[in-house]
């Protein structure tokens, strides 16, 4: 068995220098202007990473059908926050469309 | 004074609707780590010597697989990887502020404070109280990440599988991405990313993320250089 208090320790301190390298490094350059309109892109780009897995796989595979509820239900999400751009109703439309597919369990 | 308090609570406040999808994955990740055999002391550090949700609830899978420290800790460096665009990103926004406070407030630097305060900066531009908004974010994140994580370890198995609170924190995100896509390199930029995360999937140490969000990242700035009309940001 792994000491988890040593992994917890180091997996901290590097999750910490990550986030911590360029706000602390970026102060002492001048940062190139490439770079900074790059920049503006990491917020779709990371989110969009994220959410696209946790929509069109399920079980480890892809599945584009509409037995897949969780597709269904981000769907319905992400018309919401277009319409509405509100986080909470998001969430709250998301889980609801989601809860209401499995209880109808349509296969 | 009263400026750096209002712009503390105008984080906090921002911060306030990520709470309600950010709280049942605290609670998940409290009763996955009792499950995976972690004491709830354990359990419960975790949650602010790492304070990166994702990163924990693969650290519990792995240690519940037995998987060797170093393989964890690999893992933990690959699947935060992205916080150094995130790093990069703010930095034009704190580079003014201490080195304590350039401390302080990355070591609260997650998905979802990152997500409000990048808006919030790149509406506003640089104030010189604009770090007590990230404040507030992250202090709100953190305090609701650690209640979350306590009652998860004290719920634990009782909390039913089929309520797939989990799903509460993809829901967030779609709600932080989707307004933000208003131009066509930053729609461009998020479908790109999505698609390769998806064909990517399979890499070993969710490496597929930071593979994707960097061709994201490089589709969006090439497009909006052959668009210079399209250049400006709101």
């Amino acid at each position: 068995m792994n000491n988890i208090w040593l992994v917890m320790l180091i997996g901290g301190l590097i999750t910490f220098g990550m986030r911590f390298s360029l706000i602390y490094l970026f102060g002492k350059f001048e940062i190139p202007e490439t770079l900074k309109k790059a920049l503006h892109y990491v917020p779709p780009a990371v989110l969009s990473a994220i959410i696209f897995p946790e929509l069109f796989i399920q079980d480890g595979e892809l599945n584009f059908q509409f037995t897949n509820f969780r597709l269904l239900a981000g769907i319905f999400a992400i018309i919401t926050a277009w319409f509405t751009r509100n986080i909470m109703i998001t969430i709250l439309v998301g889980m609801a469309a989601l809860f209401i597919l499995n209880a109808l369990g349509v296969n | 004074m009263t400026e750096s308090r209002k712009a503390f609570w105008d984080g906090i406040k921002a911060e306030i609707p990520l709470l309600v999808g950010v709280f049942p994955f605290g609670m998940i990740y409290g009763a996955l780590a009792m499950n995976a055999g972690l004491s709830a002391f354990a359990s419960q550090m975790m949650s602010s010597i790492v304070f990166a949700g994702s990163a924990q609830f693969i650290t519990t899978q792995l240690v519940s697989e037995a998987t060797p420290g170093l393989v964890i800790i690999l893992t933990i460096a690959v699947v935060n990887l992205r916080h150094m665009l995130y790093s990069a990103s703010l930095a034009p926004y704190l580079k003014h502020l201490s080195t304590k406070w350039k401390a302080l407030l990355s070591y609260l630097l997650t998905d979802e404070a990152y997500a409000p305060s990048i808006i919030q900066y790149e509406k506003e531009g640089v104030k010189p109280h604009s770090h007590c908004f990230l404040l507030g974010a992250g202090l709100a994140l953190w305090t609701n990440w650690q209640i979350s994580t306590a009652l998860g370890i004290f719920l634990g198995a009782r909390i039913p599988d089929n309520l797939q609170l989990d799903f509460a924190l993809p829901l967030t995100f779609i709600a932080m991405v989707v307004p933000v896509l208003r131009k066509t390199p930053m729609i461009v930029a998020a479908l790109s990313a999505g698609i390769t995360a998806l064909l990517a999937f399979n890499l070993p140490f969710r490496l597929g993320l930071i593979l994707a969000a960097l061709v994201g990242i490089i589709v969006g700035t090439l497009l909006e250089k052959s668009n210079p009309q399209r250049e400006t940001h709101e």
